[in-house]
């Protein structure tokens, strides 16, 4: 694990970086938002008032207000609570299988890591959110499957940069050391090897946050994600698109809180990738 | 080829991860008892699964495969639906190659210039922009306050264009990023100092020596791009109301029609799988490193 003064390394490496910092900042203002929700937001995200429908922004509603009269500044708030909360859960997921995959990939080789690397190639061979689209197909829609479909979309390549590390990592003495004094393949793999690997699996979650939360919206903007009347950006951007000839500032608001939070984690996710990483360090 | 039997494995085991009996599915509620098992006769669900692969990639060939919805030919229905989408991928990847390696030239040959932020923010813009959100911003600007194009369906040349340029964006980000590394890794070469050392104007340096050796890792992202905008389609074609073949999906899965969702997924991964094969294979032709190796 990284100790104190890695994690304080790593910090100043990031600080020093304009892009990584900024990045940092914008997740942990989108993190506080998702938060803090129920306590910044102006009005109830669910409260309809159908007498101020498809309203312009104004003081009273800084966003302007949807076809419900549904105040968006506080949809949009409450919209990064289900992106992160659902993103975050399926990252975790993911890297769960990941990690499991690719230990036992690059640890044992042979056979297994022939196979296990071929079925990655053909869950790879579905481009861009086409895997998870089959997916949510296959299971239906709703919460639960869409965390499912994400993790099994974005599984493979945790699995892959897992299997490289565990490659390096195996040749070391120490663990041939280990299999001399008796311990297990499954003690070594948790005890050793993972623990090793963690810092590009670490560079990978924060990048896989944002692909996961782009393809959280990108299934509800198409109707097969996070079910209306439910806040998130991508259901509501769906219903912008059908008022936009009369109501255009629906289009934006959201659209721009997704695309800043997706900024933010691949810049953080590359600041800590230069940071994390040694090698490039002299770029 | 082990990879395109996988994804047609994949592709066909959707319509059976479903939970519950499929054929009670596409029989909709208040399906008797009898329709169901009309339907699971028809459909073949009763026959072991391995059998109904083999029926299943049989099928589709011999136009036995029908869609649940019309009733007609699977591949009727995909491939004129697949066509407008190819249609829209070569307009996008023209444009964004365009872009990209005009882009990608200028800020390599003028490093560290405004020019040279620029793209570089313009590269992390393309990144990070949801693609269905670029789409409602063009409409915004393009269609609800300029007027200047329509804001969705298929008609004319107009039609394509907020489309192929939505579509694109990223990929002109990725083939702009390429380029300029592309390009520095060139210009740094002996050759090229030498080239320059020899008198020869500038201009021609960059386009005879450095452009022309930096092009093959250039070609072969906008290969595996173009490969990439058929299945990343999906979006773009439903904001703008383009009948391609992943808005096709789409519209299947909500009316319950998973023959054609089947079909329609394998048939977009499959290309990706060819696309990226004849990239290889055209990477071999041009590089004869790669040749004797």
């Amino acid at each position: 694990m990284p100790g104190k003064t890695s994690l304080t390394i790593t910090f100043k490496r990031i600080s020093r970086n304009k892009g990584a910092l900024i990045g940092m900042i914008i997740v942990i203002v989108f993190v506080a938002v998702a938060i803090l929700a129920p306590l910044i937001a102006p009005k109830d995200p669910y409260k309809q008032d159908l007498l101020s429908s498809l309203e312009a922004p104004s003081f009273r509603h800084l966003f302007g207000t949807d076809i419900f009269g549904r105040d968006v500044l506080s949809r949009v708030i409450y919209g990064a609570r289900t992106s992160l909360s659902i993103s975050l859960a399926a990252v975790l997921f993911a890297i769960l299988l990941g990690v499991v995959v690719g230990t036992i990939a690059g640890y044992f080789g042979g056979v297994i890591d022939e196979v296990l690397m071929r079925f990655l190639d053909i869950l790879m061979a579905f481009p861009d959110i086409l895997l998870a689209i089959a997916i949510v197909a296959a299971l239906g829609p709703g919460k639960a499957n869409l965390i499912i479909a994400i993790a099994i979309y974005s599984f493979p390549q945790f699995a892959r940069v897992m299997r490289a590390s565990v490659l390096t990592i195996k040749t070391n003495e120490y663990i041939e050391a280990a299999r001399a004094i008796g311990e297990s393949h499954l003690s070594i793999m948790i005890r050793y090897i993972v623990p090793n690997a963690l810092a590009p699996i670490i560079v990978q979650a924060t990048l896989r946050m944002a692909t996961a939360i782009l393809t959280i919206s990108g299934l509800s903007f198409l109707g097969l994600g996070v079910k209306p009347p439910e806040a998130e950006w991508g259901t509501d951007l769906a219903m912008a698109r059908v008022y936009l000839e009369i109501a255009p500032h629906l289009g934006i608001f959201p659209g721009l809180a997704l695309f800043l939070t997706v900024m933010g984690f691949n810049l953080f996710g590359d600041g800590l990738n230069d940071a994390l990483n040694p090698r490039l360090k002299d770029r | 080829m082990p990879v395109i039997i996988g994804v047609s494995i994949i592709s066909f085991s959707i319509m059976h991860m479903i939970p519950g009996d499929p054929a009670r599915i596409i029989a909709g509620e208040g399906a008797t008892k009898q329709d169901i098992e009309a339907i699971r006769l028809k459909y073949g669900l009763d026959k072991p699964l391995v059998e109904q692969y083999f029926r299943f990639m049989k099928g589709i060939i011999t136009n036995d495969l029908r869609s649940i919805k019309t009733e007609r030919p699977i591949l009727r229905e995909i491939l004129p639906r697949f066509s407008n989408t190819i249609q829209l991928a070569l307009v996008s990847i023209v444009i964004s190659s365009f872009i990209g390696i005009s882009l990608g030239i200028i800020s390599s040959v003028r490093r560290n210039t405004w020019v040279d932020s620029f793209a570089m923010v313009f590269s992390l813009i393309g990144v990070s922009m949801p693609i269905f959100w670029l789409g409602i911003l063009l409409i915004i600007i393009f269609a609800v306050v300029l007027g200047w194009l329509p804001s969705g369906g298929k008609g004319g040349v107009e039609h394509i264009i907020l489309p192929a340029i939505t579509l694109g964006l990223a990929t002109s980000a990725i083939i702009a990023r390429m380029t300029r590394a592309s390009m520095l890794e060139v210009l740094n070469q002996d050759y090229v100092r030498t080239a320059r050392a020899f008198g020869i104007n500038r201009r021609k340096v960059i386009y005879k020596y450095v452009l022309r050796n930096a092009l093959i890792p250039i070609v072969t992202v906008i290969g595996l791009q173009f490969g990439y905008l058929l299945g990343g389609a999906v979006l773009t074609e439903s904001v703008f109301g383009w009948p391609g073949l992943g808005r096709y999906v789409v519209d299947s899965i909500f009316s319950r029609d998973y023959i054609a969702v089947q079909v329609g997924i394998m048939i977009i991964a499959i290309s990706f799988v060819l696309v990226n094969l004849a990239v290889d294979i055209v990477y071999a032709l041009v590089d004869p490193r790669l040749r004797r190796g």
